[in-house]
């Protein structure tokens, strides 16, 4: 490929434009008005504007970002995460224009993104699933018989939900009569249906991730594990790798179970396959990730490859360039998403950067989305760049990453850099011992 | 009368109360998003839905009223 239009923004963006350069491909970036001044749009080869800060009215724009992938003639158009990225249509259209999607089969992101889908094709192809509905359900009384015969706690989802949005954890039937309503009207607000299903809780429990690799020639392999569990809002904090908790047992188990998912659907370019585990390392399929996720640099550190570049490799047709025995692990990895929150409250902190600074050392890697002097609007997510930090060993990681935090310069707004120094000084967490309830039982944040 | 105020700028997700309802203090009358999270607003106060300053979709500033009460 020659030329890569980036349907995305903030660090994402830079992040691809990054390997584009050092691959020699020239980048077209797309921005909203309330981006344009943003490091994405300055490090692009070329930028246009498409449309107001609103989502809906610039980086959903399918129509407008394909105008100008045709425009700019680009070969390949690289979907990052979120927005367009899990979207069947948006993938056949750039298909159907003739363009590169930079990312799996439309089919297979259709058939994934749902999650009731998903959990009968994974059933159907011998993956352990959580104990939970078989189907959608629109009303109460059914949605009360299905969390009564499983048992109190549930979790209250929404079929084409993720990203922690439209989920609701129940403790007993008064609870999740409270929730009902209110799941389904997010559900239909923000993925256009309002079907939801229910799930049994797993207390306790881990989040468990397999980075899985396809191409075009039938080859799949894995990238190893990440553990997720450290989230706020059922939204993940800081992802590491390998699992503290996981044993090698466990781990060949899991990359297994995970390449069996990805074949059962054909898989081709970067997805994730993500379990949840309970105490006794049983694990069990919650959905699939069509697309690059947040975490993947904390594969890269360990594993010393460049995801992004797979990703344009095995969409222009080429083999996976390594097989699975090549493929090694090394060191461990911890990356934390920082936020523009309150600290405490974790409310959201819009506003300008007035000064961004880190000391960079060995490694230390951090994706940034914005710089000293940038406005961080209420429009996109929070996260204000990702700070990655490798050791040779899980207790190195931990050493340098106080570091880096302690030498962190970030002013003029508000960030969760407060909640790291926590973490990283917690007895519990230094001993790898924590789940996805870490930071409400900690009292870090509030449940 | 008494204003429920917006407390950040965000875009309404929901509004869960109607002209004419009684509201109650502490309970969730609009439903924000900023930066991809829900934000509920309550009433600080207990009275009757007058007016209603907003619709779904809105985009609100800091400071903007978006209930009145009664």
């Amino acid at each position: 490929m020659q030329k890569i239009l980036i349907a995305n923004r903030g660090e994402i963006a830079l992040r691809i434009i990054n390997t584009c350069h050092e691959m020699g491909i020239e980048t077209v970036a797309v921005y909203s008005e309330a981006d344009k001044d943003s490091l994405f749009v300055k490090k692009a080869t070329y930028a246009f504007c498409i449309g107001e800060a609103p989502v809906n009215k610039s980086y959903l724009k399918t129509d407008v970002i394909l105008e100008i992938a045709k425009k700019e003639a680009v070969d390949g158009i690289h979907p990052g995460y979120g927005f367009n990225s899990e979207n069947a249509d948006f993938a056949r259209a750039v298909k159907k224009a003739g363009i590169i999607f930079i990312g799996p089969d439309p089919e297979t992101i259709e058939l994934m993104g749902d999650k009731i889908v998903s959990r009968r094709t994974m059933m159907a192809a011998g993956v352990p699933v959580v104990p939970g509905s078989e189907d959608g359900t629109s009303t109460i009384e059914e949605a009360s018989k299905l969390a009564e015969s499983m048992g109190y706690p549930v979790m209250l989802k929404a079929s084409g939900g993720g990203g922690g949005i439209g989920m609701v954890r129940c403790e007993n039937e008064q609870a999740l009569a409270k929730s009902f309503e209110s799941t389904k009207a997010r559900a239909k607000a923000y993925f256009g249906s309002d079907e939801v299903f229910v799930e049994k809780y797993i207390e306790n429990a881990r989040h468990v991730e397999v980075q899985i690799f396809g191409d075009h020639h039938g080859q799949i392999v894995h990238l190893f594990e990440r553990d997720c569990s450290i989230q706020r809002r059922h939204q993940k904090v800081v992802e590491e790798s390998p699992s503290p908790f996981l044993s090698e047992n466990g781990k060949r188990k899991m990359y297994d179970t995970a390449l069996q998912a990805a074949a059962a659907v054909n898989y081709k370019n970067a997805g994730t396959i993500e379990f949840i585990v309970d105490e006794k390392e049983n694990f069990y399929f919650l959905e699939m990730n069509t697309r690059l996720q947040v975490e993947h640099p904390v594969t890269e550190q360990i594993t010393g490859l460049d995801l992004v570049k797979w990703q344009i490799l095995v969409a222009q047709d080429e083999k996976l360039p390594l097989l699975q025995t090549d493929i090694k692990s090394s060191g461990h990895s911890i990356e934390f998403r920082l936020y523009a929150e309150d600290p405490i409250s974790f409310l959201p902190s819009p506003g300008k950067i007035e000064l961004f600074e880190w000391n960079s050392f060995h490694g230390v890697r951090v994706d940034p989305g914005y710089e000293s002097g940038s406005i961080v609007t209420p429009f996109y997510d929070p996260m204000i760049a990702k700070c990655i930090i490798h050791g040779e060993t899980r207790n190195d990681a931990i050493v340098k990453a106080s570091e880096f935090f302690n030498e962190l310069k970030i002013e003029g707004i508000k960030t969760n850099a407060p909640l790291f120094y926590e973490i990283l000084k917690d007895p519990e967490f230094q001993k790898g011992n924590y789940s996805t309830s870490f930071l409400t039982q900690k009292s870090f944040i509030a449940d | 009368m008494k204003e429920i105020i917006s407390s950040m700028a965000g875009t309404v997700l929901n509004v869960m109360v109607e002209a004419g309802d009684e509201v109650t203090a502490g309970q969730e009358v609009c439903m924000l998003e900023s930066m991809k999270m829900e934000i509920p607003v309550e009433s600080q106060d207990a009275g009757k839905v007058v007016d209603i300053k907003v619709n779904i979709g809105d985009f609100v500033n800091e400071g903007d009223v978006l209930v009145v009460l009664e």
